[in-house]
Order: C-alpha cells, then structure tokens, then sequence
C-alpha cells in the first residue's frame, strides 16, 4: 500500500470507530436529559434510577467518545498537511469554535454533573445535563459545517493558491449543512433511544426490574419513532439536495452509468460491474428515483459516463467516478437499516400499549438487536458520503492525492496505523465487557454508589 | 496598532498558559498517583481532587490545536506533520489516560485498578515530556524547507537540549500538581504533598538553570529581545525561590500560585523569544515560519477574533464556577465516583 491509501485507511477507520461512539453519546445525553427532568419535575425516584443507570452507561461511552475524538483534531495536519494548508483559513475556524464552543461546555458541565449530585440543587444538576446535550448539538453542527465545506465548498475565494473565507455566514448556512445536520442528529437520537429501548427490552426479557425498564422502553421507542420520521425526511432532502451540488455522488449511490429514463425508476438491487461500467442484474422500482431525486414522478437523473465527460472538460483529465459498489451498497443498507428502526419502534409502541410486551419474547430479542442497527446505518450513511465525494476532499477543489502530507514516511504511517488500531481494539473490548457488566448489575448499584455520600458541607469546619 | 495575526499569536500563547497552568496540576497529580499515594484508596482520593476538571482542562489542548489550526495553517500543518511520531505517543497517552479514569473504579479487582492505575501515570508524565521536547526544539530549529515542510532525523527531535526541556516542563508539572494536592487533601496525605513538595523543590530549579544555560548555546532567547526574555527568566527563577519559601512556611495557596506563575513565566518567554516566528528553520532563517507568512487571511482573522471574545468569557465563567462548586478538599469519604 502507498502512504496515500495508508493515510485513507487510517483516516477512514479512525474515523468510522470515532463515529460509533459520537452519536452514541449525543443521542444518550438527550435520553438521559429526559429521565432526569422526569424525575426531576414528577419528583419519582424510578426516573432518578434509570437516569444514574443509563447516566453510567453514557458516561463510559462518552469518555471513549472524547478520546477517540482528540486524534480527529490533530490528524489533518498530521496526515493531510496539504490539505491543511490548503483550506486552513476556512476549515479551521469551524473547528476552532467547536472546541471554544462545544468542547468546554460538554466537558465542564459534565463533570459538574457526574460529581454535583449532591452538591447542586436539583434544578441546577438537571440544568448541567441538558447544557452537555445542547453542547454535543453544538460540536455536531461545527463539525459538520467544516465537513459540509469539503462537500460543497462555499463562503471562500482561491487567494495565492489557497482558499480563504471571505464570508462566514455562508459557511454557516451552507446549504449542504442545512439538509447534513438535522440528518445526523435524527440518527444520533435514533441511536441513543434505540440503545435505551434495546437495554431495556434485555431487562424486561430477564424479568430484572421490569415496571422500571418499561418506562425507559417506552420513552426509547417514542424518542425512536419520531427520530426514525425525522430522519427518513431529512434524508430525503439530502438526497434531492446531492442532485444539485454532488450529481456523481447520487448517480453512483445509483449505480446509474447512463442517463437514466423518464422518468427514473430505482434500483433496489443490482450486480455493479464498475470495470466494465455497467450492471448485470438490476430489480427496479418504477418513478421512484425521480421522486426522490425531483420529489415529483418525472424527470431523468443523469449518469456517471455523462457526468463524467463533463467533469473531464471542467477539470481536467481524470477519473472522477468514485468507488461505485460501496456507494451503492452502503446508501442501501443506511436506507434499508432505517426502515427497520422506524418499523420496530411502531410495533413496540404498540406491544407496550396494549400490554402485550411481556409475553412477546421474540419481539424483545429482536429489539435488543436493533441496538445494533443505527450504528451500522451512521456508519454506512457516513462512508457513502465520503467516498461518493472521492477522488476530492474538496469537492471541486482539491483531491484526496494532492491533499497528503509529503514529508510522512510509509514507516510512521505502518507505526500509527498498527498503534491506533490496537489501542482502539482494546477500547472497544473494554467499553463492551463494561457494558455488559453494567447493564447486568441493574439499577440498585447505581443509587447506592451515589447515596453512600455525605454532605461535604459539614466536614470543612473540622479541616480549617 | 497590533496586527490581528500578532494578536492571534497572542492568543495562542495565552491558550497554552492556560493549557499547562490548569493540565499542569492534572498531569502533576497523575504522576503523583505511583509518587505519593501509598494505597488504592489514596489513589482513588488523588484521582478524585481532579475527576471533575481534568477533561475541562484538556480542552484547552484542542482549542490550541484549533486556534492554530484556524490562524496558522501553515503552523498546524508543519508542526503535526512534522512531528508525526511524537504526536501519535501523545495520542496515545492521552487516550489512555482518558478512559483509564472513567474505567478505573467500574471494575472491583486489584489487578484491574493497577492495570489502569499505570496508564494514568505513562499518560501524565508523556504529554509533559513530549510537549517539553516538542517546543524547546521548535525554539531551537528544526529542518523545516522551503515548502514549508520538515524532513527530521531522530537527533532534531530527541537531544540534550530537548531533553532537559523535556525533563524541566515534566518537574514543572510535577510540582504544581503536588501543590495542587496540598490544597485539595486532608491529614497525612497532604503532609506527605508538603514534603513531597519541598523536596521537588531542588530539581526543578537546578534543571530550570541547566536548561536556562543550554538555551544561551542552543537557542537565540538571550539576543533575540533581550531587554524582555531577560527580566522573565529572572522573574521565573523567583517564583520558584519564592514558592520554595512558601513551601517552608506550609503556605500553600501561595506556593500553588507561585508555580503556576512560574509556569505562566515560562510559555511568556518562550513565546517572546520565539515571536515573530512560530517555528524556527535550522536549514536558513528564509525558511522560517512566521505570524506573517504562516496565518490565515484577515477576513477569517478577524471574524474568528469577534467569536473568540464573545465566547471567552462565558467559558472563562463557567470553568470558574465548577472549580467553586468543587472548592472542598477531598478525603476517603468522598470517593463515590
């Protein structure tokens, strides 16, 4: 492998492993957040025990979250010291404000949170979780803002051969923003409800404190379901939105090498042979492409051999299709992972409101198995948008292969890429045993370890 | 009038005084857990006078980072990409030690504890080191080319200059963090951070002199802006006669505030000597990177100037207020975390 296709996979993966806790913690901090206000404003101790349950469940991803996030930070310039040069003047400021913004929010209430349990009024605690929500809102939205520049560069000007920001607001209401970010915080609270639902079903399973861990399933799948609705609309207009700035990306998310008809039907499934630029097997749904391309059943969307001539007159020779399958495929399974999670949370709804929960076994393991959907479907979601933009960081701009950085050797690449991946194998084993652990030790654990605590206030006279 | 990419530099060294002023007692007392606690419960009582503040205090880390990023492009570009090896040990240590405190106590097993317990103290005592090395040789140059770029052999990184700076901003740490202690335990534990403190005292300001000697032959902080890198070093080596006073006399908020603004001292007389460059080229001075060529345009300057003051004081606010909720010293009937 070539230091290019080195820093890719390790940029790729650190990424994609940092992404699995992200919305994790987004989406718990808001289900947390309501437990306590439930307790909180109804004044019932059961909230308060599932808010310290899941409390400590967050609180391990979160951490996790954080660190694995501190290597994001600093591997633009590492491993894409051009790329860094290139658009610091842009992309910089985006992250610059989410650690002055977001980072410091988060990390300062949370831990006023984790140790104020007792020192604070209840308000004021309840106040300090919710103020971690709204700071993992803020980092997503100036993360994604710097992420929707690569997507759809706007707000710059290309001065001595680079691109500088000549209007923040721009960047700040890019449209590429508008339809990214209430997507990925759908999904993030999709992730976060359905982990709570799905903790919950193993307890109602196991017969382990069922009346309280019914309340926390029914809060998860009513969060789920709105979530789920939000982000199948969200994700549309995504989709009619990468019409107009990612065309090849849609086309190859498609598998659409010609011009399709019209109007454009959809391809559910199909064998894609990106050698000889065509498909060996294709089952279609007639109109559907045109709507979610044009929201309307006519229209034709146009392929990758057009877009790519095109592009070629634009910028140059080259190859501007990105790896076609993995587009295909992964749009497919983010798409298809959210119609389950919208599905399933109907039917538990429904179960839990006709008190049929208890007795239906099969419904509850499967939803202990729908924890496991979002983060397949934001992973998925996430290499679909960032390999369909591929070969350019920058759309439009600059490319991956322009954007590494010279002077880091193959050596130091094997060295970090082997370091990372081992640490973050041994994170995930670790975060998955305590899980385990904690979430088979229940809710009495979680209130003992706190209440065992006396008031700090009384003892200061005796120090001084 | 000064220039907003001066001021930018401004900033960024007063992001990485607050950085070692508050991620300095951290690391300092993570060191501390194998240096002075004698059992896990001791441990666990060190671990807890910083469990609400150290991620808080590590922010400050990031916001450098993307405070250069955003002003200096050419800075962040040079310097994590030139310093790709050291950088990855950093990663690693601080991720480790940031879950090594989160999974510490979730597990009732000895063998558990002290497996984490190791990676808080590799996790403190690196990043010190490591940052120690990384800014001493930026000081003393390094091979950065006409691009921009540095091609480095082991030696521009690791030497006996760098070293030492290594070594002196780990002391440094060290002993704030152990004051830091003297403040926030109680009895026998905070006995032991005095005397631990006092004996401290003594290597910290012989490698404050070996480094401050090395830096005449090494470096230019003594004809580079004399008439100010002079009066600082000295000011430095007061404040840490003065916290070793204070240390005697068991006054230990003073002493805590003597190594913090020794600390503060010694990023001011780094960053003076070094200004205008940001990283100095040992291939010719041509090569040098500089507020001026480095930074970003004055557009993004100047709206990332109008968000940074807004939002400065409310971060500022709010970090102070949970060190005030926090203020009470912690003792073994505390650890409930």
């Amino acid at each position: 492998m070539s230091v290019l296709e080195l820093a890719r996979l390790q940029f790729g993966s650190t990424t994609v492993f940092h992404f699995l806790f992200v919305p994790l913690s987004i989406g718990l901090a808001f289900m947390v957040a309501c437990l306590e206000t439930l307790y909180v404003y109804r004044k019932n101790e059961t909230y308060k025990k599932l808010t310290k349950f899941f409390g400590h469940l967050f609180l391990i991803n979160f951490a996790v979250g954080v660190v694995t996030g501190i290597i994001q930070e600093f591997q633009f310039g590492m491993n894409w010291s051009e790329y860094s040069r290139f658009v610091g003047d842009v992309f910089g400021a985006p992250l610059a404000i989410e650690a002055l913004l977001a980072f410091f929010m988060e990390s300062t209430f949370l831990g006023i949170w984790i140790f104020g349990w007792d020192r604070l009024h209840k308000k004021v605690h309840l106040m300090c979780i919710w103020l971690v929500f709204f700071g993992t809102l803020m980092s997503a939205f100036w993360i994604l803002a710097a992420n929707s520049f690569m997507q759809e560069p706007v707000g710059f000007t290309i001065n001595n051969g680079r691109a500088e920001m000549n209007d923040f607001f721009a960047l700040i209401t890019n449209p590429q923003l508008i339809v990214e970010f209430p997507h990925t915080i759908a999904g993030a609270l999709a992730t976060g409800s359905l982990f709570v639902a799905g903790v919950s079903a193993y307890k109602i399973l196991k017969k382990q404190e069922t009346e309280l861990f019914k309340k926390a399933f029914n809060l998860g799948m009513i969060v789920a379901l709105v979530a789920g609705i939000g982000i199948a609309f969200s994700g549309h207009s995504q989709a009619k939105h990468l019409m107009e700035s990612q065309p090849m990306k849609m086309a190859a998310s498609e598998g659409l090498w010609e011009d399709s008809g019209d109007p454009a039907g959809w391809m559910v499934f199909g064998l894609i042979d990106s050698k000889n630029k065509e498909n060996k097997f294709e089952v279609e749904v007639p109109y559907l492409l045109s709507y979610l391309a044009y929201e309307k059943f006519e229209g034709k969307v146009p392929g990758m051999n057009t877009l790519q001539a095109e592009y070629e007159k634009l910028y140059g020779p080259g190859n501007y299709v990105p790896p076609v399958n993995t587009t295909f495929w992964s749009f497919r399974i983010m798409a298809g992972a959210g119609m389950v999670m919208i599905l399933m949370s109907c039917l538990g709804l429904m179960y839990s409101y006709r008190k049929k929960l208890e007795s239906k076994n099969y419904f509850l393991k499967a939803t202990i198995f729908l924890i496991s959907l979002p983060f397949i479907a934001n992973s998925a979601g996430w290499i679909m948008t960032e390999v369909g933009r591929q070969p350019w960081t920058v759309f439009g701009l600059m490319t991956t292969s322009a954007s590494v950085s010279p002077n880091v050797t193959k050596g130091s690449l094997i060295f970090s890429l082997t370091t990372f991946t081992t640490m973050y194998a041994i994170l995930a084993a670790v975060l998955v045993y305590l899980f385990v652990k904690e979430i088979k030790k229940g809710t009495d654990h979680g209130v003992k370890d706190y209440e065992s605590n006396v008031d700090p206030f009384a003892r200061e006279a005796s120090i001084l | 009038m000064i220039e907003l990419n001066e001021l930018w530099f401004l900033l960024v060294a007063i992001l990485f005084i607050g950085l070692f002023f508050l991620e300095g007692f951290d690391f300092g007392v993570g060191i501390s857990t194998k240096l002075l606690a004698k059992n896990d419960t001791e441990r666990r009582i060190l671990i807890n006078t910083i469990g609400p503040f150290w991620d808080a205090n590590e922010v400050w880390l990031l916001t450098a980072g993307g405070a250069i990023f955003a002003a200096f492009p050419h800075w962040y570009a040079t310097m994590f990409s030139g310093y790709y090896i050291p950088f990855v040990f950093v990663l690693m240590a601080l991720i480790g030690r940031g879950v090594a405190f989160e999974f510490r106590g979730k597990v009732d097993s000895p063998k558990w504890a002290k497996t984490w317990d190791w990676v808080i103290f590799l996790g403190s005592l690196l990043p010190p080191f490591l940052f120690g090395v990384l800014f001493t040789s930026i000081l003393r140059g390094m091979p950065i080319d006409k691009n921009m770029n540095i091609t480095a052999s082991f030696s521009d990184y690791v030497n006996t200059y760098s070293v030492v700076g290594g070594v002196t901003v780990t002391l440094l740490c060290l002993l704030h963090g152990v004051l830091f202690l003297t403040l926030k335990t109680v009895g026998d534990l905070r006995s032991r951070a005095r005397a631990f403190a006092s004996k401290l005292i003594v290597p910290v300001l012989i490698s404050l002199i070996i480094f401050t000697v090395l830096s005449y032959f090494e470096t230019d902080l003594f004809t580079v802006r004399a008439h100010i890198t002079l009066p600082l070093i000295l000011s430095i080596i007061v404040a840490y006669v003065l916290a070793a006073f204070f240390i005697s006399k068991q006054r230990d908020g003073w002493s805590f505030a003597m190594t913090g603004l020794g600390i503060a001292l010694t990023i001011s007389t780094l960053f003076t000597a070094l200004f205008p460059r940001v990283m100095v080229s040992s291939i010719k001075n041509a090569y040098d990177l500089t507020v001026y060529n480095a930074s970003s345009g004055p557009y993004s300057l100047k709206v990332m100037t109008i968000v940074s003051c807004t939002l400065l004081p409310f971060v500022l606010g709010y970090q102070i207020w949970s060190y005030y909720v926090f203020r009470k010293r912690v003792d073994e009937k505390d650890l409930t975390y």
